[in-house]
């Protein structure tokens, strides 16, 4: 069984996911706190990571989800470094 | 048929993407839009490389992908929480229609401007 309009898929989920990073980039913008900005980062990292996904189906080259891996763990170390700098705090307690 | 499984994957997974950020962009506070964004694109990322693994197969980049949505899985959670913890410590008010903090009850160090 096929979907209808196969090859269309990838081109709509891509823009959907890019709809969602604009929002993000709105709120990143906008936000009127430090921790608002940082959790708009934090999940356009999140969102890239799918997209890194995304981009392996279309292309078919897997390198593209090693790029993933290295974004969500850079994502995730830049967070709990905000997060330890807004509470301010060092990083050994 | 794995493929057709895999786009349904990925179409949930998207959909969970956009109204997750759709909460970012329309809650009040800090904490609304932590807890509706974090779970919301966790969960939408996951189901997007859980698509990919149907639709790749399970080789070298199907397994890369399942390594992948567990580390989002591990580390996400993990740094929605600090990002609460920060912001409360740093004193940012909680929305006007908020009716409980139990943090504020049990954390000592809170901030002195808080």
């Amino acid at each position: 069984m096929i979907l209808p309009f196969d090859s269309v898929w990838p081109e709509v989920f891509m823009l959907f996911l890019l709809l969602s990073g604009f929002l993000c980039l709105y709120r990143i913008a906008k936000g009127p706190t430090a921790p608002d900005r940082t959790v708009a980062i934090d999940i356009m990292g999140t969102l890239m990571v799918g997209f890194c996904g995304i981009l392996t189906w279309v292309t078919g080259r897997d390198y593209y989800l090693n790029i993933g891996i290295t974004w969500a763990l850079l994502s995730f170390i830049g967070t709990i470094a905000l997060a330890k700098y807004l509470e301010g705090r060092n990083f050994d307690d | 048929m794995t493929e057709t499984i895999g786009i349904i994957l990925i179409a949930i997974g998207v959909l969970f993407d956009l109204f997750g950020c759709v909460g970012l962009v329309r809650l009040p506070d800090i904490y609304n839009r932590l807890q509706a964004a974090t779970k919301c694109v966790t969960l939408g990322t996951c189901l997007i490389l859980f698509g990919v693994l149907f639709i790749v197969g399970f080789g070298a980049a199907g397994a890369r992908a399942v390594l992948c949505a567990a580390f989002i899985l591990l580390t996400s959670p993990v740094g929605a929480h600090a990002l609460s913890r920060a912001a409360h410590r740093s004193g940012i008010k909680l929305w006007d229609g908020s009716v409980v903090d139990k943090y504020a009850e049990i954390d000592d160090t809170s901030s002195v401007d808080a």
